[in-house]
């Protein structure tokens, strides 16, 4: 296994990192915050004309057939931006669930490769690989499904929800549900409240829920890594130029230590992603997750204080990247949780 | 891995067999090292006839791993003749001077000792005050060395002295190998807080070294010793470790043979040590990726750095694990080489606490990563353009 960078992957982050400096720069980010918190010109122009719609959709369905590791590329750079997108929820997450019912929805599979259509699974960000059915009430009979998820990301966007329920996934039409969006905290990953009284639900097949959360999470280190990477960088830039006491504040010891100890972070937090990017089992994707999540909020937390008031302005879009953190900390997951996994994963048992 | 990496380690292994089927590895432990050495299987990337074949250093895993079953060197011992002398030699020694000591080095006939610190200059070891002076074909060494790990069992030493107080003190430095026999040498044990006397300090008296012994150019001294340092810190913090091994195995060891001493607080604090421990694993195995594909990563900088924090906090823990009251010797000993492993938790703990100190304090290095990783601007030196005489003391 390897923990580097390839050739292609590289080709891939450049695309991606220079569509959304042109197209979705911080600030710009932080404008549409309040409003439309997704972008569907960026989406479109992401999914169908750099093709990250299909990365993970395998070939004979219309998509790349790449790896979780390109995946992880696009999300480091999604990340860095606090981008917009639908990436995680439709190209990842639903993507995933599908390609274990590929036999019934190879339609499906084909339209979202080429961005025709954005899916969303109905599962709740605060669900795990440890308790997949966290934040979900949804129960099947003769077609139908009713309960509730709360915590739904990217279901306001979406074409197609696909709904676990009883070890099965259904697709259902999003007219057929009720999806209420309340203000989120993290402004650029809405979480909406899904309800199904009696939707009408085709079953696509048998899912392993726990797995395609496990994959998420796995891929959710690499953009929680781009995340440590933006406000790591820009509080470089800021030291660097902001002056007190006669000197750049850079220069103080007490500054450096910390941004030393920061980097430090960064620098394992991209090789417990590539690990979990690369193996994808459920030891390197608990550790990564358990060690990216917290890196990504202390990071943010860091860049926060070190920026001085202008780090607790609305006007600096910091904000949004320690609302991402903190939410993505969350997502799919506490750090607690994974290392509680870790106890048997890595055998090392607790008290009896 | 590419073509011309198969080719060369076919023809490696090929050497491997041919070394087997010449040189018993059951008989003659030093005639085995030395057949070894001679063979170019010491070290693959250095040169061929100072025990290498200027092979890329990757390659090296493969000889390790086919000579696994073989003698082996004591790297406790020789750690610094290994870790530091040898690529400083390999970078700025003369023919001669390589062909003299890297041999008896690698084979361990000879073990080396680092005089670097002194009692005045340990983090800003560029205001050190050992003098070497001119005479002849020789040079005269006066002043005091501290910290020397092994000085007592070693046959040379790494030396810097100053040889010209006059101009700035990194500009007038020069880098010596030091003659541990010389006359003048006094080698005088340093009891630690472990009990045992594993550094020492070292006075050198009117010690005559022959101009031959200098590595580098006269005044070039704190060049060659930026070589020594960095390969210091790469050996201290970079070496491969498994999967919860290391510091983190010696705990977890105890922790799974002795559930009655488990608690819900050290749980959580071993498991987030496990993690950490894990991820630095994995950026220590990555940044070995980058070196074998020719693209060195400033990662190195902080692996030093994480290996510390962690082995404090694990050796912390496992005297807390433990509840053990007792200590397993605080005879004075001269030892010789670091033992972590062979004793108990309380030396670890204790041991642990040079890790932060030895080879680049854990503040030099931030500040190291600071600067030259991250950028960002130096602090206001008030002595970098004082001439070495000048500056207080």
């Amino acid at each position: 296994m390897t923990l580097l960078y390839s050739e292609v992957e590289e080709e891939l982050r450049a695309a991606v990192r220079d569509l959304l400096a042109d197209r979705c720069p911080p600030a710009a980010v932080l404008e549409r915050a309040e409003s439309d918190a997704y972008d569907p010109g960026l989406w479109k122009t992401l999914a169908v004309e750099i093709g990250v719609a299909g990365l993970l959709v395998p070939e004979e369905h219309g998509g790349a057939g790449a790896s979780a590791r390109e995946a992880a590329v696009v999300l480091e750079e999604l990340g860095r931006g606090v981008a917009p997108v639908p990436f995680l929820t439709s190209a990842v997450l639903a993507t995933r669930a599908l390609l274990e019912v590929r036999d019934s929805a190879g339609e499906l599979l084909g339209r979202l490769a080429e961005g025709r259509a954005t899916a969303a699974l109905a599962v709740s960000l605060a669900a795990s690989p440890y308790r997949p059915g966290r934040g979900s009430s949804v129960t099947a009979a003769e077609g139908r499904l009713s309960g509730t998820v709360s915590g739904v990301a990217g279901a306001e966007v979406a074409d197609v929800l696909l709904v676990p329920a009883g070890g099965n996934l259904y697709s259902v039409d999003p007219a057929a549900a009720r999806i209420e969006v309340a203000p989120s905290f993290d402004l650029t990953r809405p979480v909406a409240t899904v309800t199904f009284a009696g939707a009408p639900a085709t079953r696509l097949g048998a899912v392993d829920l726990a797995g395609v959360l496990r994959y998420g999470a796995g891929l959710l280190a690499s953009e929680q890594l781009g995340v440590a990477e933006w406000c790591l960088d820009t509080t470089l830039a800021y030291v660097r130029e902001r002056r007190q006491f006669a000197r750049p504040i850079g220069s103080f010891q007490a500054i450096k230590h910390r941004l030393a100890d920061l980097w430090l972070d960064v620098v394992r937090a991209r090789a417990a992603a590539r690990a979990a990017a690369t193996d994808g089992s459920a030891l390197t994707v608990a550790v990564a997750q358990a060690w990216n999540s917290g890196v990504a909020v202390h990071v943010a937390e860091e860049a926060l204080q070190l920026h001085g008031g202008i780090g607790m302005t609305w006007e600096h879009p910091l904000h949004l990247f320690l609302k991402r953190a903190k939410a993505a900390e969350i997502a799919f997951g506490t750090p607690g949780d994974h290392r509680e996994a870790l106890a048997s994963l890595a055998d090392v048992p607790g008290p009896e | 891995m590419r073509e011309a990496d198969l080719v060369h380690e076919q023809r490696l292994r090929e050497r491997v067999a041919a070394l087997l089927d010449r040189h018993d590895p059951g008989g003659d432990r030093l005639e085995w090292l030395r057949a070894r050495f001679d063979a170019g299987l010491a070290w693959v990337w250095f040169p061929e006839g100072l025990g290498g074949l200027g092979l890329p250093r990757e390659l090296q895993q493969v000889v390790e791993h086919e000579l696994a079953h073989t003698p082996q060197l004591d790297t406790g011992v020789q750690g610094i003749g290994l870790g530091m002398a040898a690529p400083t030699i390999l970078a700025f020694g003369t023919e001669e001077q390589r062909r003299r000591f890297l041999r008896p080095l690698w084979t361990g006939e000879e073990i080396w000792c680092q005089l670097f610190s002194e009692p005045g200059a340990g983090s800003d070891l560029a205001t050190l005050a050992t003098r070497a002076v001119r005479d002849g074909d020789e040079w005269v060494v006066d002043g005091q060395k501290v910290w020397t790990s092994g000085a007592h069992h070693s046959r040379w030493a790494i030396l810097v002295a100053r040889t010209d107080p006059a101009v700035p003190k990194h500009r007038g430095m020069t880098y010596f190998v030091c003659d541990m026999h010389a006359p003048g040498v006094d080698v005088r044990p340093l009891r630690q807080i472990t009990g045992e006397a594993e550094f020492n300090e070292v006075f050198l008296t009117g010690v005559r070294l022959p101009d031959d012994l200098r590595l580098g150019e006269v005044g070039d001294g704190w060049r060659v010793a930026q070589t020594t340092l960095m390969n210091e810190r790469v050996a201290i913090g970079g070496a491969p470790v498994r999967q919860g091994g290391g510091m983190a195995g010696a705990v977890l060891d105890t922790w799974r043979a002795h559930p009655e001493l488990r608690t819900h607080d050290l749980h959580q604090r071993l498991l987030a040590l496990w993690v950490e421990a894990e991820v630095t694993r994995l950026s220590g195995a990555r940044l070995r990726e980058q070196l074998a594909a020719g693209q060195p990563g400033p990662e190195g900088s902080g692996m030093k750095l994480s290996f510390a924090r962690l082995n404090q906090a694990l050796s912390g823990l496992d005297v807390e694990l433990r509840r053990e009251l007792g200590y397993d010797d605080w005879t004075f000993r001269r030892s010789d080489t670091v033992d972590f492993y062979g004793r108990g938790p309380g030396y670890r703990y204790l041991r642990a606490k040079g890790n932060s100190i030895e080879g680049g304090t854990s503040e030099i290095l931030r500040n190291i990563i600071a600067e030259r990783v991250l950028g960002l601007p130096a602090e206001p030196r008030a002595d970098k353009d004082v001439p070495w005489k000048d500056l207080p003391r």
